[in-house]
Formats: structure tokens, sequence, C-alpha cells
């Protein structure tokens, strides 16, 4: 069975210049914007629609987008936000920057459907080193407010919706949602203890809800084609599409949206399949925190939230990481714990100081410079950081490790003992 | 508010009742339960970055943070289960990789809670094999010590500054590893409460400078006190060693400092050992001065008191006294000079007009508990610079103010707060007092209150403009209401009728108010009967002696002095210092020997400064807190109560055979506890208010915060830190381009035949048609009266 590409958020993908308001509205773009403020659609209207969607966050987590949106009391006086999180820094991801680039009034639209139903002023925080998307969704909330649809009385309804674009200054730790709002803040990016969760204690203190880019863009298509289509489109509790972002040892790396359940097998063959003469040796299957799966198990799984938990791993960001038989895992688990080590933010100790502990103790394997025991040890040490941490960079760090070494332990024995990869 | 309900949890097997919301680390503190932590601290807010203190909670997947896990019913906590321990000695483990085990030389060794916490969780051997970090030291002025590679990130330094003192000096800089605190760019530390951060840190990174290297905890002893410098009574510890006194530290008292102390408690006991010290009693004997033995000084300094009053009368002998002084000095020094026959006796060194004294209560302190300031809603402030002034009072209003309170100002300079000030009016002293009148007018007017037309009908001629009914709408708002009368109020050239404006003002919103009083013993000295008007124990005198002010007027033949240095610390040094000067007989009694004094006096008796001697402070609260001798007494010096107990024999007075100074302090304290409070309730109604300033450039005049008393002075860290100020002349920029000079020029300032050399520093806090030369200073010393006085300034 072929698979349908591009349903939602790249559905536009196809058509000339399709970051334009011109293009995005002979799409039907901004129907649904107009619909919602003409008829006053009601807020528990959409919410209920997303619930039945069973759209889940894209950015990592997975939380149901519906759910989320209905913790946000929009009675509550005062202001409430609205945050996209742009800062998509998870490496092996670069789905939310096509999205940005090529398809922005998508996530305006999704965005200031978001704020009607919160009664939210909307801020997108982008990463700092994406400059065309920066530039384009910039160019595309320009063209919503000269076209009415952001400011003041939008499209005569009497309410307000204002929406800006902010950028972060590259670090990966403000992809973290309370790490972003600090930044967005003003202050040094950092995670914020929970609770209290955004919902209560969100931007300047005020109710909040942080949704990534791909899960804003999906809304305005869920509303207009039904929950129901979009929940079909991929399997149960596993509802609607996902863009996979497929790197490493393929032919054709890129972005694919697929319906989730997709397999894997059929998302590895979409990105041209492996290089001539390779095996699949292993799989990061959700961005480089997710841990690694090996090739063989990989080759059995559907591309869809629980398939991936089922075999301890997690569908993340959905940056799909290929790895050949020609991957030194010794090398790959360095590099990663590297980037762990370097984008700590440093407040909780297990994880600034675990960190470069990690990444000191892998550098020396390679290096030839380590014990037999130094494995066991590093094991133990990532597992003293797992789950010890404020946020999620904790386990990100610990779990390349600890898989890792669980199903590629001959690989770290042999270069500890002849110093050298079992490659070479 | 009605009572809680509490909930039941378990620690460690203990049942517990607890407040719901609170976390797990409260419960446990009130349990005596210990979980070792870092990051956590009662006083701030919670980081649970840490992770110390994570603990074993029953249903939770994974351990949890006790610092920041609130308590939820029926809770099954672990402190000491495996996994508890696990996560623990996980998370010390990973402190320890990158912490320097200097412990030998450093200065917490001893008194570290990382250290404490290693012998717990620690082990002996780390499996940590790669380089330690290291962290470049920090200058951050001169009282706080830096060794950054000892920091474990904390950020209790940081948060200190960003919530308790609301000065965000300190901040992390950099990520993961190469995080570092620091003040990015090198400053010193500019707040009052600075020191804080030293006692905050659990480790050796933030030490005393001044302390620094000069001996071990465990060496120390440690002696309870009173800091001696504000009217607030701070409690403190003072740690010696061998005899000396080698630092002092808070000692926690929640109605009063709470766990913490300004630094210039902190600090100021560098003074004790300044090179100015007297260790022995001198005399003069034909302008010579001599060392000589307790007894032959004692005998000298009867002996001329006596000749002078037996030449002329008592009523030629005035003694004037620190209101730093203990109430058992100021009771004893009382005794011996109304003993002799006279009623010439002040405390009140800076209060320049007195017409109301008969009128006004013995002692006029804080009517509310200083804790009550921070459920104040509405504060006005007159005339005072309270975080410099009074520290500890300066961080209540900013609690009070961060929970929501309105605080209102009139005063002569901008004062730069912790607080934000919804309504305020910054104009020269002397109109200071027409705006309080405009402001109270408004207030009675918009109350239609009736009850005060005494004082209405002084206002009638007083223009009320917007900013007076904005401040007097304002003022009577809802909630309870205090106002608070500082330095510039209390010592205004006109205090009486500030100080019947603001009861009447304070009366009109029915609230009430306070008087920050100098110094930290006012309210004892007053209650001690150190006021001319006035015996111990309120008891009326037939006539009263003379006030601070006629004391220096009067050319008188004799004097007493404790612990002054009239040059600094009086409203009028060039007048104090002529009077002392053609006098027949001074006698001295100074920790200190200047300059000025070796002139002025003839007899020098070393007494005990603060912590050499045992005594009792009260403060504006009216509570009596009393205190040991934490360290002996340099050299020869002596107690002061002692001194003055031996002159009062030497005399031949009676009463005065007292062995311990909780004798003098009893015999006082039966006293006041039965003494009736002459409040006249009649206000001291002037028949006009003076308004006019009647000079073109008037003077405002105060010791900066480290000018304030002869020890502090002394504290030379203080002296060199980053909020310590300089003899200058500051104006405001109008009013220098009108003068025709320019910042940091050096300019000639001149008075009462005076002259003095100053830099110029154009300051934004200074009114219009004012200039601030600080007082406290000896290059300002000879200026004389501090108060509003006509000055001129010309370019150098």
């Amino acid at each position: 069975m072929a698979v349908t590409l591009n349903q939602v958020c790249f559905r536009t993908l196809h058509l000339d210049k399709p970051w334009t308001l011109a293009t995005y509205e002979s799409a039907g773009g901004y129907a649904m914007w107009k619909k919602i403020l003409h008829e006053k659609t009601p807020p528990s209207e959409i919410v209920d629609t997303l619930k039945a969607s069973g759209l889940r966050g894209r950015g990592g987590a997975g939380f149901p987008t519906g759910l989320k949106w209905s913790f946000i009391n929009r009675d509550v006086p005062g202001d409430k936000y609205a945050v996209c999180n742009s800062d998509e820094g998870e490496p092996g991801t670069c789905k939310d920057r096509d999205i940005l680039t090529y398809n922005p009034h998508q996530l305006i639209e999704g965005m200031l459907i978001a704020q009607y139903v919160m009664n939210a002023t909307g801020y997108n925080y982008i990463r700092g080193e994406f400059d065309l998307p920066l530039e384009r969704t910039e160019a595309a909330v320009a063209e919503a407010r000269a076209a009415g649809y952001i400011g003041k009385n939008v499209l005569g309804s009497g309410m307000d919706f204002e929406l800006y674009n902010t950028v972060g200054a590259g670090a990966y730790i403000c992809g973290e949602e309370t790490a972003l709002l600090e930044s967005l803040e003003g202050k040094k990016g950092q995670p914020r203890f929970k609770p209290p969760f955004p919902a209560n204690y969100g931007l300047y203190g005020r109710p909040t809800t942080v949704n990534n880019t791909e899960t804003f863009a999906s809304v305005p298509v869920i509303l207009e084609k039904g929950a129901k289509w979009f929940a079909e489109l991929g399997k149960p509790n596993n509802g609607g599409t996902k863009i996979f972002s497929v790197t490493g040892h393929v032919k054709q790396p890129g972005n694919f949206e697929v319906p989730l359940g997709t397999s894997f097998a059929e998302l590895l063959e979409l990105a041209g399949g492996l290089k001539d003469g390779r095996t699949l040796k292993a799989v990061i299957p959700g961005g480089s925190s997710a841990p690694v799966v090996t090739g063989e198990t990989m080759m059995g799984l559907d591309m869809d939230y629980d398939s991936i938990a089922g075999a301890g791993s997690m569908l993340g960001s959905g940056a799909v990481i290929i790895m050949d038989d020609t991957t030194c895992m010794v090398k790959a688990l360095a590099r990663v714990a590297y980037f762990y080590y370097e984008e700590s933010c440093g407040q909780c100790t297990p994880c600034r100081e675990g960190t470069g502990w990690l990444y000191r103790v892998i550098k020396r394997i390679l290096d030839g410079n380590a014990g037999q025991h130094e494995l066991d040890m590093l094991d133990d040490v990532a597992s003293k950081i797992e789950g010890r941490t404020i946020c999620a960079l904790g386990d990100s760090a610990a779990w390349p490790v600890r898989s890792f070494i669980k199903h590629f332990r001959e690989e770290f024995e042999f270069m500890i003992q002849h110093k050298k990869s079992i490659l070479d | 508010m009605a009572e809680q309900e509490l909930v039941e949890i378990e620690i460690d097997g203990k049942k517990l009742q607890v407040k719901p919301g609170s976390m797990i680390i409260e419960a446990a503190d009130d349990a005596d339960i210990k979980i070792p932590r870092f990051c956590y601290h009662k006083k701030l807010s919670i980081a649970a970055n840490c992770r110390m203190c994570l603990v074993d909670v029953e249903k939770a997947n994974k351990p949890l943070p006790a610092c920041a896990t609130p308590i939820m019913p029926g809770m099954v906590v672990r402190t000491q289960s495996k996994e508890a321990l696990v996560a623990q000695r996980a998370v010390m483990e990973f402190l320890l990789i990158n912490h320097p085990l200097d412990c030998p030389i450093c200065d917490q060794g001893g008194e570290c809670e990382l250290q404490d916490v290693a012998m717990g969780y620690g082990k002996s051997v780390s499996r940590y094999t790669e380089g330690k970090r290291s962290v470049k030291d920090k200058d951050i002025g001169s009282l706080v010590a830096t060794d950054m590679t000892r920091c474990i990130l904390c950020t209790r330094c940081v948060r200190f500054g960003q919530e308790v003192i609301g000065l965000p000096e300190l901040g992390a800089t950099g990520r993961g590893e190469h995080t570092e605190i620091g003040t990015y760019i090198e400053k010193s530390l500019t707040s009052e409460m600075s020191g804080n951060i030293i006692d905050l840190c659990p480790v050796g990174a933030l030490t005393s400078k001044p302390f620094r290297f000069k001996a071990r905890a465990w060496e120390l002893e440690q002696g309870t006190s009173v800091a001696p410098h504000d009217c607030v009574g701070s409690n403190i510890y003072v740690h010696r060693h061998r005899d000396k006194v080698m630092r002092v530290v808070p000692k926690d008292d929640e109605s009063i400092n709470e766990c913490w102390i300004s630094d210039r408690d902190r600090f100021s006991y560098e003074g004790l050992y300044h090179e100015d010290r007297l260790t022995q009693p001198m005399i003069k004997k034909e302008g010579a001065w001599q060392v000589v033995d307790w007894q032959e000084a004692l005998t000298f300094a009867v002996d001329g008191l006596k000749k002078v009053i037996d030449d002329n009368t008592a009523a030629q002998l005035a003694a004037v006294a620190s209101p730093n002084s203990t109430v058992e000095e100021h009771y004893l020094l009382q005794k011996l000079v109304r003993g002799l026959g006279s009623h010439n006796i002040d405390h009140r060194l800076r209060q320049t007009d007195f017409s109301d004294q008969l009128a006004t209560p013995v002692s006029a302190g804080l009517p509310i508990s200083i804790e009550a300031i921070e459920t104040q809603e509405q504060i006005l402030l007159i005339g005072s610079d309270v975080q410099r002034e009074q520290p500890i009072v300066g961080h209540r209003i900013r609690r009070a103010y961060l929970r929501g309170t309105n605080v209102c100002v009139i005063n002569p300079m901008d004062y730069h707060f912790n607080f934000d000030v919804k309504e305020k009016i910054i104009v020269s002293p002397s109109t200071m007092l027409q705006e309080l009148a405009a402001v109270t007018k408004a207030v009675l007017d918009q109350t239609q209150n009736t009850r005060h037309g005494k004082v209405a009908d002084l206002l009638k001629q007083v223009t009320v403009s917007d900013s007076h009914q904005r401040m007097a709408k304002q003022l009577l708002g809802a909630g309870d209401k205090v106002v608070l009368l500082g330095a510039h109020g209390l010592n205004h050239l006109h205090s009486s009728q500030i100080k019947l404006l603001a009861n009447t003002l304070s009366q009109a919103i029915s609230g009430q108010c306070g008087y920050l009083t100098e110094g930290a013993n006012a309210t004892g000295a007053s209650l001690a009967g150190a006021i001319p008007h006035r015996c111990a124990a309120n008891l009326g005198v037939a006539k009263s002696g003379l006030d601070a002010k006629q004391i220096w007027q009067s050319q008188l033949k004799a004097f007493i002095l404790l612990n002054l240095e009239p040059e600094y610390d009086c409203a009028d040094p060039q007048m104090a210092l002529a009077s002392l000067q053609q006098a027949n007989f001074v006698v001295s009694l100074s920790p200190y020997m200047t300059s000025t004094m070796k002139d002025y006096a003839n007899v020098i008796l070393p007494v005990c400064p603060f912590a050499e001697t045992s005594g009792t402070f009260v403060n504006i609260e009216n509570k009596w807190q009393s205190f040991a001798a934490a360290a002996a007494p340099q050299g020869e010096a002596r107690p002061g109560w002692k001194v003055l107990r031996v002159l009062g024999n030497l005399f031949e007075q009676e009463g005065f055979d007292y062995t311990v100074s909780t004798e003098v302090r009893d015999e006082l304290k039966v006293a006041v506890d039965g003494m009736t409070m002459t409040q006249t309730n009649q206000d001291h109604i002037p028949s006009t208010l003076n308004f006019s300033a009647n000079v073109d450039l008037e003077r405002i005049a105060y010791p900066p915060i480290y000018r304030t008393d002869n020890l502090v002075r002394r504290g030379e860290s203080l002296q060199r830190s980053g909020i310590a100020e300089a003899a200058a002349v500051h104006l405001s920029a109008n009013t220098a381009t009108q003068m025709n000079l320019a910042d940091c020029e050096q300019v000639t300032v001149k008075q009462n035949g005076q002259h003095v050399n100053l830099p110029l520093h154009v300051d934004g806090r200074v009114p219009d048609n004012c200039v601030y030369i600080p007082s406290g200073f000896a290059e300002t010393a000879m200026l004389g009266v501090t108060s509003p006085a006509a000055l001129t300034l010309e370019r150098s």
C-alpha cells in the first residue's frame, strides 16, 4: 500500500510559493479562522474536536492537545498566553523549520484558533539560528495582520488577537517549555520546577499553553476536515499524521509527513533506503535523546507513539536517525554525549556535573584510555542522572548512554580492550 | 482567617499533622527529621536545583525533592530508605566531583554544610578521575571574599539578591558545567545587607573578607549580643578568639531581624581594634597628656568637676551621651549629674527643636511591632532614608510592598529604595513641613474631619495641590496604616511641628505614628532619664535642665561626655567644639582618643565599646534586650557603667553600690514598669507653622550609613565598601548649572566663616536649590549647623 504524503502540515507544499498568503488562502487557508469568528464557535466545541481527533503534542512528549487546551480557563481575568515552541533544537529534527519556511500561515491560523479558545495573546518562539524560517514567518505575520486576521477587532468580530514572533539565542534547553517561558520573559533560559505547570503559572506567571509548531499547524486542517478524518489517518490513540525527519545513512534524507502507524520499513523506503550494500545497524527513532533501537528490532516497528514505546524508546520529535553497519557506536555516543554536556543548563546538580562526567569517560574510551569497569560505572552514573532533575534533559543525556551500552556493549568492550573500534 | 485544617502524613514512620500546601522539607524540619539540603532556605524561593533533598515518596515513580514536593493527605515519605539514600548519595557524589577538597585552607571548614553532609553521605574515595573545574575568583568588594571554584551553584546568593534585598547584583552566567556566579561586570556589592550571602553560602565560595584566615570556626567562642547601631536591636552572635572579637553573625529572631543583619551590624566590629582605641586612662596636666592609672584619673576627674561646681554652681555642669550608650550607662550618668545638682543632660544629639518635649511622651518609638510593619497596608515615610538608616525596617517595608502595601514618602532627597513608592514628594528640608501640612490638610478635607480644629486652623493658608490630594487619597485607603518619621523628620529644624502634623495626619487616617529614632538606644536613654526634662522612669523635674542645643549654647564650665565625638555626632559640631574648648573641665568617657578630644578634654577615661561591656538596649518596639560582655576589654578599658559607678562613689553619692550591671538595669526597670506615662493628650500647638527657609541654598546634612557613630566610622572594611560615601557636595543638575558648576569639580563651601574644599557630584536625588553635604566626616565637621542653614558654594 502506497503511503499518502503531506496531508496536514505540508498539504500546500506542492503549490507555488506556499508561504504566501495568497497561496495559502487559495488552498482554503484562514477559512476556519473566518468561520470561527463569524459563527462565534463555542471554544469548548473546538477543544472537543481536538480531543476526538487524537492529536498529541508533536514536540516530543505526545501529550493530548485537546486536553492541554482544556486546562486553561479562558474566563480567568487578566492575561493568558498561547506560546508556540518553534525552538526546534533536538538533534536530527528539522520539521518545524520547514513548517515555518513553507507553511507559516497554517501555523499562524492554528495559533490564532488557540488564542481564540483560550482568550490568549500569542507568542511564537523561534530558534535563533532559523534565519529564513524567521524571515518567512515574520512576513506571514505581517501579511496576516494586513489582511486583518491579527490585530484589533479581527474581521469585525469585536475581538483583538495579538501574535508576535520572538527569537531565541540558540540554546537547546530553551526548547523545554518552561525554560522557553523564562527566555521569553528575558531571563536566562532555565527550566522551572513543576508544579506549578504553565497552565497555572506560565509566561509572566499567567495561564499559558505551550504547543509545538507542528501541533498548532495541524489544528486548522483538523477543524476543516473533522476529528474523525484526522483520527482515522493514523491508528487508535495515534491519530493523524506526523512529520519524520529522516537523517543518517539513507539515500534521500528529508522530512516526510506520513500517517502515524506507517511502518518503519515504508518510511525507510521513502527516504530512499539504505546506501547500497549496507545493512541497518541501529536507529534512534525520536531525536537524539531517545534510546537507540537495534536495526533488527526497528524493522518490525510502526512509526507511532505506542509501537516505538513498546520497544523501549520513544517517538519523540520524529527525528529518525539511521545508522548502518559502518557506524562506530562508541563514536556516535561520544557525539551525542558531548551535545548534552554542552547543552545542560547547569541548574540541577546531577545533570550539570553528570553530563560532563559521562562525556569525559566516553571520550577516554575513544582515546583508548579507559578500563572495563568504567562501562558499568558509566551506566551507573547515567542511572543517577535519570529521573533526578527538574527537566527531561537529564533523562535525555542518560538514555542514549544506557541504551547504547545495553545494545552494543561488545563494541565498547572491544574498544576498551583493543584501543580501536570494532570496525577498524 | 480560619485555622486551616491539618492533614496527616507520615515521614520515616512518624505520623505528622501538617499544614496543607507546605512542602515535605518544612514538615520534616518542624518534626526535627533531618533532610540534607543546599539550595533550600526557608527565607528564599524554592529552586529545587541541588537535588540533595531527594526523598522516597510512596507511589511516586522516582525520588522527589522534599523542598519542592507539596504534601498530600496520607502521603508516606521515607528519607532514609534505600531508594532515598541512593539518590542522596548520588547527588553528593556529583557535587563533590568538581568541588575542590581544599577544606584545610578553606575558611568555611568546620562550619560548611557541604562538609557536614559529605560526612554523612559521601564516600571516602571518589570514582571521578577526570580533571576538576576551576573558576576565576571575583572581586565583589571589601566585605565578601570569593573562592568561586568552591561554588556548588545552589543560587541562594542569587535568590537573596533578587528576592530579599531586591538588588540582583549576583547572577549565574554561562551554562552547564561552565556556569559561574558573579556580577558579570566586576563591581562591589552595593546592598546594605550584602553580608548575609556569607551565611547563606553553604560552602566556602562566599566568606567574610575581614574575617578571612583570622581563625578557625572551632576555635571561636560564641556570645550573644545586640547590634549597637540602630533602633532595631538586631540579635547577633559575637564570635571571639582569645578574647578578641573575630566576627559578628546574626542570631535568629523572627520578631526582629529574622536571620539577617545589616552589613553595619556585621562588620563594624573591626572598629574595636582601630588604632584610635584608648587602652589606658589619660589626664592633661599643664597642657601635656600623660598616662595614669585609674585611681589617679578618677580622682583627677572628680577633683576637676568638684572645683568647677564649687567655684560656680552645679548648673555649670552638663552631661552629653551618645544614644548608642547602654541603658545602664545612661541611667548612671543622669543619676550622677542629677546627684551633683544638674539636670543638664541629653542624648538627642542631632535634634535641634525641643519645644514640644514637655508635651510628648517620655519615649516614642514604634507603636506597632517591627514584624507588624509587614502587615500595614499604607506606609508613609517622612524624612527617612529607612533602608540605610534602619536596614531591617527597610527590609520589612520591602516585604510589605511585595505583599501589596502602598508606600508614600515625603523626603528631602529622592532616596533609592528596594520597594516602589506609590506617591512621593521630594522637596527641600524646609519645604517638607509645608508639604506635610498640605497632605494633612487634604486628609482632613477629604474626611471632613473636625476633631483637629486647632491644627486645621494652622493649615488655613496652606495650598493643597493634586499631588497632596493623591497622597491623601492613597493614605486613606483600606487597612492598617503607619506614618514613620525618620532622621530628617526627627531632626528637622522644626521637628515639633513635623511631629505635630505627622501625629495629626496619622490620627486622621486612623493609623499610627512611629519614630525611627537615632542610634541603638534612644528609647532606653529617654527612659533612663538622659534627658533634661524628666528623671529616670519619667519622673518630673521642678525645672528642666538644658537640652542638647542649649547645652552647647550656654558656655558651660564643665562637661561629662559619654561615647561622644561631638564633631561628628552633634547637630552643630562647630558650636559643640567651641563650647567644649572654652570650658574649664571636660571629662570624656570614650573608647577612642581623637586629636580634637586631646584639645578640649582634661581627662579621657577609656570605656568599653560594644561587645566588651554588658548592658541593655531598648529598641523602638520598647523591647528591653540585655546582653553580657562578649569579649574582654582592651587594655585597661572598663565598662562605662562601672566607671560611672565609681565616679558616684568618689562623689560620695548614695545608691552607687551596684556589683553587676543587671542591678542597675533592674532598679530602672522596676521604676519604668511602675511609671505612669504622662501622655498629656494635648498637642503642643504652635501659634504658627514655620514654612520659610530664609536661605537661598539649603543644606541637607546627615551622616551616611557608615558614618553614624564612633564604632562604625572606624570599621575599615565598611569604609571601603560599595556604598560607603565620601565627603562631597551633591547638587541637582539644575542647581549646578545655575551656579555654573560642573560634575567632579572642586568647590569651596563656606558656612559660618568656615570653608572647605570638596568635590562636586551632580546627584539626581537632591532637589533643586539644596545641597547635600554629608556630616560625619572630618572634612565636613567644621561646617556648623547640619540642619537647614545658609551656606555658599563657589569654584575652588
